[in-house]
């Protein structure tokens, strides 16, 4: 996998430059802001701290709920600020990617509360809100199994793709597949897919995410270590 | 949640004239100005003053124009704490004080006529654009109204015009020429406390002062829009006091980041 004919110029198995900044919200518990091409995420993180409202409250461990917002200007056509469908499926899938990298049983009767803001949306927003809230969350000092590191791969024009574009994913036989990993573990964490595709290709495609969990999993461990060496 | 003993040791400060960040009354912390924050709106900003930060942008779409205006175009302007902006913001429906942040915002633009309307009618009765401004509040350290005044007409300042296509539809990747803005309104909060006026203050003197008038003032001097808010009472001196430092200090602010 080395030439392409992509839209942007990139290798088959090559992602969009990403950058990320962390400590960015002064009075969250933990922060980080992540660009992917042109995707832009803030994620906050709150807690553990005392949960509201009280009925949610679990006795033997603490609550993570995460918010996943599209901005009303983050998209060419406005989005009618507020909650609908999408983002509170986003919000739902998001929590569970995280979940199985915190020790929440060591925190009961509290939440833990993560907002993901996105400001501009280009593909990807999903996996760059995980990203970037698992960048937060280690900002904030909650014990994690390891960093959360995500991005989708897919198929587009016969061609397997890692972190495909707008255009890409417009393709008639196009298939997206957003994937969350613990790379120390190898544990997958999100795996989402829409499209007509055989298991043999799932398993190629899954390959091709892991490639790039893993750059961008080096990338957040340097962004952290920058962030504290300082 | 501000505690009750800070709040105690900012009034009598400020009583002596002095901030417990060592500003004086009408000393401002730094402000930040940045537009073009995000591609896909017609028009953003980020302002942060100190380590208040809010951002704004404007998004455009066609509608149907008021019966009463039928050859001008319409513009909301709504103004939205994210949770992540400090721990006491949650998610939901918006509350009393971001419709009121919304819309004195709102007021200090529409009054000011700084938005030609008329220029945003497609074809009069029928079709006209409809100017969207969405501010959200990313981290609270006080001086809102500030803030989102200044994203709000930055963010406008910085908008280009969508095309609409032959058939209607409206495309947002070629933008083209200006939004048609003229003037800059700002919007400036003056707290009051026992004769002493205080400007941009922090989350915490937010909390202990909550008296104060928001006045959004235009380049020729003039006042569009102005609010009292906050428990207490201002004489009549007072407010003519507030009113003329507001209007002093936009003029500085406007010299200063919009040229």
């Amino acid at each position: 996998m080395t030439k392409s004919e992509r839209t942007d110029n990139r290798k088959l198995d090559e992602i969009r430059p990403m950058k990320m900044k962390i400590g960015v919200i002064k009075r969250a518990d933990g922060s980080a802001e992540v660009e992917f091409g042109d995707t832009k995420v803030v994620a906050a993180v709150y807690g553990p701290r005392q949960i509201h409202p009280r009925h949610q409250e679990r006795p033997d461990r603490s609550v993570l709920r995460c918010r996943y917002n599209m901005l009303p200007f983050s998209v060419s056509d406005r989005k009618r600020p507020g909650y609908d469908r999408r983002s509170t499926e986003l919000g739902k899938v998001i929590t569970e990617s995280l979940q199985p990298a915190l020790f929440l049983e060591e925190f009961p009767k509290t939440a833990i509360d993560i907002d993901m803001e996105i400001t501009q949306a280009d593909a990807g927003t999903r996996t760059t809100a995980i990203n970037a809230a698992s960048l937060a969350l280690a900002h904030a000092g909650i014990p994690m199994r390891d960093l959360v590191t995500s991005v989708a791969a897919g198929r587009a024009n016969k061609k397997l793709l890692l972190d495909m574009t707008k255009e890409e994913e417009d393709a008639p036989d196009a298939v997206d597949l957003p994937v969350a990993m613990m790379p120390r573990t190898g544990k997958i964490t999100l795996l989402q897919m829409d499209g007509i595709v055989s298991p043999e290709d799932i398993e190629k495609i899954v390959d091709i995410a892991e490639i790039g969990c893993m750059k961008i999993y080096e990338m957040q461990k340097k962004a952290l270590l920058e962030k504290y060496s300082s | 949640m501000t505690l009750k003993l800070t709040k105690e040791r900012i009034l009598e400060n400020i009583v002596k004239g002095k901030r417990l960040d060592s500003r004086k009354l009408d000393e401002y912390r730094e402000i930040r100005i940045e537009t073009g924050i995000s591609k896909k709106a017609e028009g953003s900003a980020k302002v942060t003053i100190g380590e208040t930060a809010v951002i704004a942008g404007v998004k455009m779409a066609t509608a149907t124009p008021y019966p009463d205006t039928p050859e001008e175009g319409v513009m909301t302007t709504s103004a939205e704490y994210l949770p992540m902006g400090a721990p006491e913001f949650e998610s939901g429906p918006p509350r009393e004080d971001e419709i009121i942040l919304g819309r004195i915002v709102d007021r200090a633009i529409r009054e000011s006529k700084c938005i030609d309307f008329e220029k945003l009618c497609i074809e009069p009765k029928e079709k006209v654009w409809m100017v969207f401004i969405d501010i959200l509040v990313m981290n609270h350290d006080g001086n809102l109204f500030d803030a989102c005044g200044l994203a709000a007409i930055a963010a406008l300042k910085d908008a280009k015009m969508p095309v609409l296509t032959d058939d209607g539809t409206v495309d947002h990747e070629h933008l083209k020429g200006s939004l048609p803005i003229k003037g800059t309104p700002i919007t400036i909060a003056v707290k009051c406390y026992k004769g002493k006026y205080i400007l941009d203050t922090n989350a915490d003197e937010g909390e202990a002062m909550t008296t104060q008038i928001v006045v959004g003032s235009n380049d020729d001097g003039t006042v569009s829009s102005l609010q009292k808010c906050g428990t207490e009472g201002l004489t009549k001196k007072e407010i003519a006091d507030m009113l003329k430092l507001a209007v002093d200090t936009s003029k500085k602010v406007r010299t200063k980041h919009f040229k």
